[in-house]
């Protein structure tokens, strides 16, 4: 029995270091391939030695596909091509692809020249790296080689984000990466076609969660940071430099315009104008508004959001600063929020999810006391130059936390949506919780869709296997076809099914379905005709054209559908059965009816005979 | 299978096809040539035209000067010009299931055929295609709507009055299917019909037939189209280019195999190299600004001219010219200018990795920025108050007959340092001049069409080697100009099959052979036997299930069980619902061990005197 197999490398009931292996029709398939933000050691990569123990990855894996460029997605891409060794193609999306070589290069800065670590990938693996990517357009139905196919959905979670269908023959599997199902004000919904995969492979994020609306929360959002400004407070508000940050400074950038605000608004590092950029360039992968508005105003040309300078953070009265990265795990919004953790008046907003182990994730817990351990906190010197002091000191978090999922996951609401519209035969959950996961497993498992969908959460490194069944596509005549729809009706008749009769012809891995005539005659074959003759006595006081006459209205009676002749020529024609009637002169009144048939309708013949041994009704 | 030809037109096409049980167009190209009957449309009021004689027989008999009016010594409707539309009368457009667009230049007849003709069908383009198209109709509709006239001339058309004028007027055809231009409310509900589509995406209709776009290579987002089933493969191509200019480079490989191709839209200009074109542009228009001229330049306001800009980008400052101002006049100027940076997906390698840094694609970005190039919607507003002498103007329509290149005819037609330089081959530079004649300005004409050669399109053919090819009828002769360059048309073996406007042609396919689907229980039921060295068969008989021309084989389901039924009416009584039909028996039969066989049978059947069996072979 063909099967389809999925193995998490990461992602298995745990958020970070996507990456899943998936083996399809005998190709296999490497799904994301990212970091992990909570590790700082080797747990920050997938395990590739489950792929092979020593030796490059190439002859075991078809392609890569990396969904987006968020790092816990295709942070350990280069590490993966270069330093463990992979030549095949990487799939991306062009905006990923874009995008992507700028974060790793950032996360390689902080790793390698911050925290000084060593065996890392460097900035030309990432240039090689980049080499092996292909680009691939939304829709567009990629050979892969002959067999597998892949094709991009809109995901709808950050700019270029795509969901993935991979298709060997009859069998698919769809990979959603990260998505979102309501579109925001600057992305649009995910969006995929009845495509019925075998396995759809989803991220569950949010799997408990249902979010109020968006209206709601946005208000929310503005509502908060307007009063700590109002008071004088700073906002500090974590984001990576692409995606969610883009969506916050559009709403505030009309909320400062509409209510005439001055505080500052600045967005840290160099990124922002570039990541601008970006989203100018591939604004047709924003959402629709966006896109029919961008010639008479760009929405990414911002006015009242500035670059972030250092010195900026010790100034004086209230601001609002977008800082990344998104997790405070560490760069420049770690930095400011050490600065401003110690006043009540400022504010830290957390519009995304973080990852467990992160600085993030604590405070989120409600955290008040942080130890600030390792190399990274205090830096002295040059860029060139960098002295890490072992310091150890003790934060106390007195400013206020809010949290806000701005994070364009999918919730439970919007995970069954996408079920309901792509209607596959099973699921699979990755990229989230396991308590969550199992909730969202029974959910769905009760859940009435088109079809009862079994569901599964492998672990890291635990494989699920699914049987899948396709179907077998043939070469049928068209002359076959054509006769059997016009004698049958193109929907069988669930009473009266109709059965057609062919020979299936294989040869040279061709399958070819014709009718039986002509496969004899293209075998240049011999039809044999096999009869079974057999007589019957029985007494009955007429003429013999008489004891025709009534066994012709007796099968009439008997046999309501099948077409029974009575041909003048002293015979009676049931389908291919002939019967007729003799008798001696000795005894006229001792018939003997001669049934003759052919092997093709044996069972009538032998129930005719059956039921002409019983003799005919008086 | 057919194919019907709406229009004679060789590089504006419009054709369907009918193929299995769907019917194709294939793109709707406007033919606007008609309009240079017509007179100009002035933007500001010219008294020259304003006052030109009325057209009356010289026998006094026919009287039109209403509608004819005498200018240059010929003869011009004096209406809104008006254009040749696809044939409507061959077939119903309302059966038509889709539309196939190649490029925007192949969709400007879209709103004749979608609206007020009972089409409800669906449209398929690429994104560029869409906008830019959406962009091309809207400027139309401005240039006419800008200049409204009160009559529309008919009355010169009827058969008998239009004999009697003088040429070219009296040889125009098909007059009676001109129409002037739709409103934007039909563009814009044509436009609704569209369904966007990305290069190498298989789209279904109606589970019978795979249509697939491949990039073009000619403009932004053009594609050819792939038509096929599981058997059968048409092959559509449509404006073609091999020239490296800013689209992606033509797909080749996917067009192999074809049972027909559908050659359309090679170049206009068969002897004229475009590189060549592109020099003695530059150097006729530097010529003429080092001489304190003006160059004005017909053209559309997408296409080539991106290319004409990025050329003049780097010829001006090498040819110390690089304080010309450019002047780009359209009412969709700035949209044309600012769209065509950002469909990164549909451009060539060069200009797609300058997206990656992140970079605008062309350099019109910078010409714009550096004041180079400014662009107005028209001659009204800014333009006339900022615009400075000498410089280069870019302005619609290059069949002079309407938009603001009118005015600059007017203005600039007069003295001798002026340059006009036609760059778009879809009209007659001579016939365009005409109603401005006599002109003292200087013409050149360096048409530039980067489509497909006829030593290209053979070199073409010979790889992909088509089984057959379909043409418009002028591309199986040589140009009537040139009658001895047989090397300006097609030569294939077997000759092309040639198209004129109105023509039916039936397309040589014969269809044997149908994709159905074996359900697995059914394939894993049959037993194949092997006939001859590598050629099995397999007896199938089932039943067949028919939905969304998708074909499936089931097996024959088990008759229910007889329920037990109170009069315990024996089974055999009741005649075989279904026959069952056997296989048709072939085959050798060993005689000696049958005849051995049947006589030990026959020691069992002599118990059973009624019945005997008897066996023939033929």
């Amino acid at each position: 029995m063909p099967d389809i197999k999925v193995t998490p490398l990461g992602a298995g009931q745990d958020v970070g270091r996507s990456c899943i292996l998936v083996s399809i029709g005998g190709k296999n398939i490497m799904l994301d391939c990212g970091m992990h933000m909570g590790y700082n050691d080797d747990r920050r990569f997938p395990d590739f030695s489950y792929v092979t123990q020593n030796g490059r990855l190439t002859e075991f894996l078809d392609c890569v596909i990396i969904s987006h460029f968020h790092l816990d997605h295709c942070g350990a891409l280069p590490y993966m091509s270069e330093m463990v060794g992979y030549d095949g193609p990487i799939y991306m999306t062009h905006p990923t692809k874009a995008i992507c070589p700028i974060l790793l290069e950032d996360f390689r800065k902080i790793t390698v020249d911050k925290k000084g670590e060593t065996n890392f990938f460097t900035s030309q693996m990432i240039k090689d790296c980049m080499k092996k990517v292909v680009p691939l357009n939304l829709h567009q139905t990629v050979q892969v080689d002959e067999e597998l196919e892949i094709k991009a959905y809109y995901a709808g979670h950050v700019l270029g984000a795509a969901m993935f269908q991979i298709k060997v023959g009859s069998e698919s599997v769809v990979y959603t990466g990260d998505y979102n199902m309501t579109p925001d004000r600057h992305l649009g919904a995910a969006w995929i076609d009845k495509c019925r995969p075998d396995i759809l492979i989803s991220e569950s994020t949010y799997a408990t969660t249902i979010r109020d609306s968006k209206r709601c929360r946005e208000r929310d959002f503005l509502k908060k940071v307007h009063e700590t400004v109002e008071r004088g407070g700073k906002v500090l508000i974590p984001v990576f430099a692409l995606g969610r940050a883009q969506e916050l400074c559009i709403l505030l950038e009309t909320f400062w315009e509409r209510m005439n605000l001055k505080a500052p608004i600045y967005f840290s590092t160099g990124l922002t104008e570039k990541a601008n950029h970006y989203y100018k360039l591939f604004i047709t992968w924003t959402n629709q508004k966006i896109r029919k508005t961008f010639v008479q105003r760009n929405m990414f040309e911002f006015k009242h959001i500035k670059a972030f300078d250092r010195s900026y953070a010790d100034n004086p009265g209230p601001m609002v600063v977008f800082a990344t990265p998104g997790m405070l795990h560490a760069g420049q919004s770690l930095q400011i929020f050490k600065k401003w953790a110690g006043n009540e008046k400022n504010m830290l907003i957390m519009p995304g999810y973080c990852v467990q182990g992160t600085v993030g994730h604590k405070i989120l817990n409600g955290q008040k006391k942080l130890e600030m351990e390792g190399r990274a906190t205090v830096i002295t010197g040059t860029a060139n130059n960098v002295i890490p002091h072992l310091a150890s000191t003790l934060l106390d978090v007195k400013l206020q936390v809010e949290y806000m999922s701005f994070s364009a996951h999918a919730d439970a609401k919007g995970i069954m949506q996408l079920i309901r519209m792509a209607e596959p035969r099973n699921m699979l959950l990755v990229h989230g919780e396991a308590k969550k996961m199992e909730f969202l497993k029974d959910k769905i498992e009760q859940e009435v869709f088109v079809r009862c969908i079994s569901c599964y959460m492998p672990a890291n490194g635990e494989t699920t296997t699914v049987v899948t069944n396709p179907s077998v596509p043939v070469d049928i005549s068209l002359n076959l076809l054509k006769r059997e729809m016009a004698l049958g009706g193109p929907l069988p008749d669930a009473k009266r099914p109709r059965t057609m009769h062919g020979t299936l012809i294989m040869k040279d891995n061709s399958l070819r379905l014709v009718s039986p005539e002509q496969a004899l005659k293209e075998l240049g074959l011999s039809e044999h005709q096999l009869r079974f003759t057999c007589r019957v006595q029985l007494h009955d006081p007429h003429s013999d054209t008489d004891t025709l006459g009534r066994i012709y209205t007796h099968l009439k009676s008997v046999l309501k559908s099948y077409s029974i002749q009575h041909v003048p020529d002293g015979t009676v024609i049931v389908e291919s059965i002939v019967i007729k009637v003799t008798s001696s002169a000795e005894e006229p009144n001792l018939k003997v009816i001669l049934l003759s048939w052919s092997y093709q309708d044996e069972e009538l013949g032998s129930f005719l005979s059956t039921l002409l041994k019983k003799g005919l009704p008086s | 299978m057919k194919l019907y030809c709406l229009s004679g037109h060789p590089t504006l096409p419009c054709n369907v096809l009918k193929f299995k049980s769907t019917t194709i167009m294939l793109d709707c190209g406007l033919d606007t040539t008609a309009a240079l009957y017509f007179l100009p449309l002035p933007l500001v009021h010219s008294p020259r035209l304003s006052k030109l004689p009325g057209w009356v027989s010289k026998d006094g008999a026919v009287n039109l000067e209403k509608e004819l009016k005498e200018c240059s010594g010929r003869v011009f409707v004096d209406s809104q010009p008006e254009f040749c539309l696809p044939e409507k009368e061959l077939l119903d457009l309302s059966t038509i299931d889709v539309i196939l667009i190649s490029n925007y230049h192949c969709m400007m007849a879209l709103p004749y055929i979608t609206e007020h003709t009972g089409f409800t069908g669906t449209v398929y383009a690429t994104e560029p295609t869409l906008q830019i198209g959406r962009l091309l109709m809207e400027e139309l509709v401005t240039f006419m709507e800008r200049v409204p006239k009160a009559q529309a001339a008919t009355c010169w058309k009827n058969k008998e009055i239009q004999r009697l004028l003088p040429g070219p007027l009296k040889d125009a055809v098909d007059v009676w299917s001109w129409r002037k231009c739709y409103s934007v409310q039909e563009v814009n509900s044509a436009l609704s019909k569209v369904q966007l589509v990305g290069y190498s995406q298989k789209v279904e209709l109606f589970g019978a037939v795979q249509v697939t776009p491949l990039s073009s290579g000619y403009s932004l987002g053009s594609s050819n189209w792939i038509i096929q089933s599981h058997y059968e493969k048409v092959s559509y191509v449509s404006g073609s280019s091999l020239l490296t200019t800013h689209p992606q480079p033509m797909e080749q490989s996917s067009l192999k195999n074809s049972d027909v191709l559908i050659l359309t839209g090679l170049t206009q200009i068969p002897t004229a190299n475009p590189d060549g074109m592109l020099g003695e542009f530059c150097s006729n228009l530097a010529m003429t600004i080092r001489a304190g001229g003006n160059v004005l330049v017909p053209c559309y306001s997408s296409g080539v001219i991106y290319d004409l800009l990025e050329c003049l980008y780097q010829f001006m400052d090498s040819a110390n010219l690089g304080s010309t101002p450019f002047y780009f006049i359209s009412p969709v100027a700035n949209s044309s200018l600012e769209f065509s940076q950002i469909f990164a997906e549909w451009l060539c390698q060069n200009k797609q990795s300058k997206v990656y840094l992140p970079e605008p694609p062309f350099p019109h970005a910078e010409l714009i920025q550096t004041n180079k190039l400014k662009h107005y919607p028209s001659i009204h507003g800014d333009f006339s108050s900022e615009f400075r002498q000498p410089c280069v103007v870019f302005t619609g329509h290059p069949s002079l007959r309407f938009g603001d290149v009118v005015h600059f005819m007017e203005l600039w037609g007069k003295s001798s340092l002026n340059t006009i330089i036609f760059t778009e081959p879809d009209f007659s530079y001579l016939d365009a001049l005409a109603p401005y004649q006599p002109l003292a300005m200087k013409c050149v004409y360096c048409p530039i069409d980067t489509r497909l050669n006829f030593h290209q399109v053979s070199k073409l053919l010979k790889d992909i080697q088509p089984l057959h090819v379909v043409c418009p009828e002028p591309y199986t002769q040589p140009p009537p100009a040139q009658p001895h360059r047989s090397d300006l048309m097609l030569e294939l073996q077997p000759p092309p099959m040639a198209y004129r406007r109105c023509s039916v042609l039936g397309l040589p396919f014969r269809r044997r052979y149908e994709r159905i689907h074996l359900l697995p229980e059914l394939a894993r039921s049959l037993v194949p036997s092997e006939i001859k060295a590598g050629v099995s068969v397999a007896t199938v008989s089932a039943v067949l299930q028919s939905k969304d021309n998708k074909h499936v084989l089931q097996p024959v389901p088990k008759p229910a069980p007889v329920p037990p039924s109170k009069k315990r009416k024996r089974v055999t009584e009741e005649p075989p619902e279904v026959l069952n039909p056997k296989p048709l028996l072939s085959g050798a039969v060993p005689l000696e061990p049958f005849l051995a066989m049947l006589h030990k049978v026959q020691h069992t059947l002599s118990l059973r005197p009624n019945q005997s069996a008897q066996s023939a072979c033929r």
